[in-house]
């Protein structure tokens, strides 16, 4: 499951705005390094603290602001489908089958062969998904978090043992086994397949950790700290965590995105979560049949499906840029 | 290098031993391999305690999976869980077309992906630059099997219009086609734009952003401060060091491109890996399933193989010991 959405290396992606002009209420500077030049004029410079500087990178990244607040309308109209959704999931009217999608009596994405509402099936289908791929992203996250910070602080025979486990789990042909797995293990339970997926997509996550935890456990701080006789698991989490949280934070988006593409792929092969649970992949399985009569059927849960991946893509692309401390407070 | 390579595959050995422990392992203890014969009503009560002792089924799991792998390494994997089919012959067949279908995608992926890569590079911001990053983006929000539906459809809708059929939407070939190779090419070209979607999308990110970094190294500008042309120094001197990042990517993404394949065949009913693994999951026979997984992982562990020695083979200032 290697697949890095983005950008494998930083670069300021598209949407990077407009160079910002100065700090506020500074004098121009053109040194290099704004406080050393603003020092030697003797004058007091008022420190931006990490969160200040992610703010800033972050609300100027046009794409990722329009990304965060499309997924905040759509998440929170799936989470909340039970009182959003028009129609019920279940609710038959054979009288008003198979439309297309229209404004009359709110059925904005047509109805199926049965005349249920699309709009609300595609409404629960989709907060099946977010469920499930919040649910992957959480315990995906912690997983590979703990076996990276292990492996990377401890060093030695544990690493040796965790690295060597992720690369069998890479060696795996990962869909196929998520297939197996889910076929084998998930009866159908949305929860069963979040794990299976967790299980499954923590590798490159560890990797990704471990390596920052190998140079950040040789810097000054981790060495005055342990001077001060702080215990090893206080300095994993209070002392390097919080130092290697950006690619953290950016893996956990794009995770999210993964984990909804292939839910969708497992549920539409027919492994993942089966009906009665509504889940979009299965939607796009049973309107496969009439697809060419009735593309509302495919279209609609398919393009609810790259919408969100979008708008994640876009949102991790700008938290990539917005952590990344290299960057300069441009845009 | 030699020694290297050797020693690698010495190395995936003992890996791809564990890995069948662990898929055999796996497989047995998510259910009883037999409680899907069981329900049959046409197989008898002595036909399934001949499973049990074929198959071993009444020993431990390692001794079990002892005689699996002596099944496997000997009788080329042996049978199915009735025994009535061998597994290997099966195997062979849809390995052959897989192997068609994912080449012809990696092959266009990479073509693609590279001119891409290389020209949002040279034009970094412009408009083919945002261009090229929305398509990727696009490449990967998309699910894989729902692109090829779309295709199925668009193409359908062509067809049903103009009577024209210019690609077919299933199967590998017609039966009895005047020219195969033509015939063979509009089978497959679907499944292969299907599955290149993604892999474009990857490769291209890859390529742009080694170029970026390339393009403003010290021997590019050297390059061109000897007065060597643009084209060339894009070519020569800038492309080919871009390249070998990406190359190491695309061998390592093949577990990737893989699973893709699995959805494009079972999408467009094609007879190659994916459809056979999805067909004997559900019936629920383990033992092709875990047939299938092996020779996946063989792949897997092969490619990983083929993009260390590349990596040294186009990195010169990579020694292997």
């Amino acid at each position: 499951m290697s697949k890095p959405p983005g950008d494998p290396l930083p670069d300021t992606g598209p949407g990077g705005a407009p160079a910002e002009p100065q700090l506020q209420g500074s004098p121009s500077v053109t040194d290099d390094d704004p406080n050393t030049a603003l020092y030697r004029e003797g004058l007091e410079v008022k420190a931006l603290t990490q969160w200040q500087l992610f703010r800033r990178k972050f609300f100027r990244h046009k794409a990722a602001m329009v990304a965060l607040f499309v997924l905040v309308v759509v998440f929170t109209a799936a989470l909340l489908a039970e009182t959003i959704a028009p129609y019920g999931y279940e609710e038959l009217d054979l009288a008003n089958a198979t439309l297309g999608p229209t404004l009359e009596d709110n059925h904005f994405f047509g109805t199926d062969k049965l005349g249920r509402d699309y709009f609300s099936r595609v409404l629960y289908g989709t907060r099946t998904s977010v469920r499930v791929a919040l649910v992957v992203a959480l315990l995906s996250t912690v997983i590979g978090t703990l076996i990276g910070a292990i492996a990377g602080y401890f060093g030695g025979w544990i690493e040796n043992v965790l690295m060597r486990t992720t690369d069998l789990v890479l060696t795996l042909p990962g869909l196929a086994v998520l297939i197996a797995a889910a076929a084998l293990l998930g009866n159908g339970s949305p929860y069963r397949v979040a794990v299976i997926l967790a299980l499954l997509l923590w590798t490159s996550l560890a990797r990704i950790v471990r390596g920052s935890f190998l140079s950040l456990r040789e810097k000054e701080f981790v060495e005055a700290a342990k001077a001060s006789g702080a215990s090893d698991w206080r300095i994993i989490f209070r002392h390097i965590l919080p130092n290697a949280l950006s690619p953290i934070i950016v893996n956990a988006t794009l995770v999210v995105a993964t984990a909804i593409l292939i839910e969708a792929t497992l549920s539409f092969l027919g492994f993942g979560i089966t009906p009665p649970t509504p889940a979009l992949g299965s939607l796009i399985e049973d309107g496969r049949n009439s697809m060419l009569t009735d593309w509302w059927l495919v279209t609609l849960p398919g393009l609810t499906i790259v919408l969100i991946g979008l708008c994640i893509n876009f949102l991790g692309d700008g938290l990539r840029d917005a952590l990344d401390p290299t960057q300069q407070v441009r845009g | 290098m030699l020694v290297y390579v050797v020693r690698r595959f010495l190395y995936s050995i003992p890996v791809l031993l564990l890995c069948s422990f662990i898929i055999f392992t796996f497989v047995s203890v998510s259910g009883d391999p037999l409680s899907e014969v069981k329900r049959r009503p046409n197989v008898s009560q002595v036909t399934v305690q001949q499973i049990v002792e074929r198959k071993h089924l009444d020993e431990s799991i390692p001794v079990q999976w002892a005689y699996w792998l002596k099944d496997a390494t000997t009788n080329s994997f042996g049978t199915d869980l009735l025994g009535n089919r061998p597994i290997w012959p099966d195997l062979k067949r849809v390995m052959g077309n897989t192997l068609q279908l994912v080449v012809a995608a990696e092959l266009l992926a990479f073509t693609i992906a590279l001119a891409m890569g290389v020209i949002s590079a040279k034009r970094q911001y412009s408009l083919f630059d945002y261009g090229t990053t929305t398509f990727s983006f696009f490449g990967f929000s998309m699910p894989v099997f729902w692109f090829a539906l779309i295709l199925q459809v668009i193409v359908t809708n062509i067809y049903l219009a103009t009577d024209v059929r210019i690609f077919y939407t299933a199967n590998l070939s017609s039966p009895n086609p005047e020219n195969f190779l033509l015939d063979r090419i509009q089978h497959l070209a679907l499944p292969v734009i299907a599955l290149s979607v993604l892999s474009i999308a990857t490769y291209s990110r890859y390529m742009r952003a080694s170029m970026l970094e390339v393009v403003n190294s010290d021997y590019v500008r050297t390059a061109r401060a000897k007065g060597v042309p643009e084209r060339k120094v894009t070519v020569h001197h800038a492309m080919r060091n871009a390249l070998i990042p990406v190359v190491t990517v695309a061998a390592l993404n093949f577990g990737t491109v893989l699973g893709g394949a699995v959805v494009t065949e079972t999408v467009f009913a094609l007879d190659g890996m994916g459809l056979y693994f999805i067909r004997q999951l559900g019936e629920r026979d383990a033992y092709p399933v875990m047939a299938w997984l092996m020779v996946a992982a063989v792949f897997v562990i092969l490619f990983n193989l083929l993009a260390d020695i590349l990596y040294g083979y186009l990195d010169p200032r990579i020694r292997y010991e």
